[in-house]
């Protein structure tokens, strides 16, 4: 299956979503320009220049004759690589990027960024995961297959989660759904006789 | 007067380099780490010119993690060897130009690509009979490189690389001076299927021999290995520390 999420170095991975084909030329240059950043300066990039880089390289294509914008939105992780602190950028065709806490990109991005809005809390670990996995349930068929998530800490850079642990994730979400359900039912009943 | 040599073992390699950074009369450091860990599981031991040495070691460092990052694995010791020997090559006969004009009886060269300097004698073609003329110079790296690597399916090598783009795999390799003394102690000692300890003792042999013939000898070396676990430094033989500064 297409692999939607890369790394672009050891500490920076990218999201997109949009023309796939548009992205692979993005993606190529930020790989380039990662390795040109560090061989030039001796530093690896922040997740500031990078972003910063293709939002410059998005905007480029819509001031130029005879090109068209890249038709797609990059979502950009990664930690920087002297303070650790881990950062989420967004860019768009038009080139403008910005920090988030949260956020989604793409097709029902709407409805999942409003969940998120709802539901963020600064959490870390199994509790991030669960956080990102259920806002994307909201807008797509559940199930490991038409899941894509990664993960990337300090210490081991970009992990892809298996289809195994996907699934066991939806699982535990459902499974507490159903106990809301319940519970909410069990509220609600003796109200009515 | 630079030393650089290594040795294929029974599932490892290894790499010995002297650690002087020299100009003419004057040692700069004797501390100078000249073997480079071009990814987890590659070593790049180099000698030559310092400004090239590190300069393209560093440019085949970066280009083998962009080929990691584009395809999502990493290069085999022999692909890079290539890739390496690829880049000498080029930069062997893929001349640039360099453009004299003559103004005013003084030739300027394009700043930049003339490694010699500006030279401020009029210029003259003799076969065209012009005061304008172009030259093509090439400008090879001086680096003279001993790759070595460990590879899941293959096991270890080492490739033997030069500084005008020679490319040989073999089982023991040394450049430099010290060669003279190094490979003749491996061509006695060395046997297919050594262990760590009597690879590191036989580098430790060649050590000995460089520091007793070699005229102006290096007193430090480094010796790196690589084997299934990764790439990594090994130990220092040091027979000359910098002198420690008294405090104030």
């Amino acid at each position: 299956s297409v692999r939607k999420i890369v790394s672009l170095d050891d500490h920076i991975a990218l999201a997109c979503a949009g023309l796939k084909a548009d992205a692979r030329v993005l993606i190529n240059r930020a790989r380039i320009e990662c390795q040109s950043h560090r061989l030039t300066v001796e530093d690896p990039v922040t997740v500031e220049y990078i972003t910063r880089y293709i939002a410059g390289l998005q905007q480029k294509y819509t001031q130029s004759g005879g090109v068209r914008p890249f038709g797609l939105s990059t979502l950009i992780i990664g930690f920087d690589p002297y303070t650790g602190v881990p950062s989420l950028y967004q860019t768009d065709p038009s080139g403008t990027f910005s920090a988030w806490k949260a956020n989604a990109t793409g097709r029902n991005s709407n409805s999942m960024r409003e969940f998120l809005e709802k539901n963020y809390k600064e959490t870390s670990g199994h509790d991030t995961i669960k956080l990102a996995i259920r806002a994307l349930l909201e807008v797509v068929e559940s199930g490991g297959k038409n899941i894509e998530v990664a993960t990337m800490t300090k210490e081991h850079g970009l992990r892809q989660l298996e289809e195994s642990e996907i699934d066991a994730i939806v699982a535990e979400i459902e499974a507490e759904k159903a106990a809301a359900e319940a519970a909410k039912k069990a509220l609600a009943a003796p109200k009515e006789t | 007067m630079e030393c650089v040599f290594g040795l294929v073992g029974n599932d490892f390699a290894i790499v010995a380099a002297d650690t002087s950074a020299v100009h003419s009369i004057l040692v700069h450091k004797s501390n100078e780490d000249k073997i480079m860990i071009l990814d987890s599981h590659k070593l790049i031991a180099a000698s030559g010119e310092s400004g090239d040495r590190v300069q393209f070691t560093e440019y085949v460092q970066k280009n083998v993690a962009l080929y990691q990052f584009r395809n999502g694995i990493p290069l085999t010791t022999a692909a890079a060897a290539n890739f390496t020997r690829g880049e000498l090559a080029t930069a062997l006969r893929k001349a640039s130009i360099f453009v004299a004009v003559a103004i005013y009886n003084k030739a300027l060269p394009c700043p930049g690509l003339y490694k010699g300097g500006i030279t401020s004698l009029p210029v003259y073609c003799i076969t065209h009979r012009t005061r304008d003329a172009a030259l093509l110079i090439s400008n090879p790296y001086f680096v003279n490189i001993l790759l070595a690597g460990y590879d899941k399916e293959t096991g270890p090598s080492l490739f033997y690389i030069d500084y005008i783009a020679t490319l040989h795999k073999v089982d023991k390799g040394a450049f430099g001076y010290g060669s003279y003394f190094s490979l003749a102690m491996m061509d006695r000692h060395y046997k297919s299927g050594m262990t760590v300890e009597e690879a590191i003792d036989l580098v430790d042999k060649c050590i000995m021999e460089i520091r007793s013939r070699l005229v102006v000898a290096p007193p430090n070396f480094v010796i790196k290995i690589v084997d299934k676990d990764g790439a990594r430094e090994y130990a220092w033989r040091e027979s000359v520390k910098d002198a420690a500064v008294p405090s104030a």
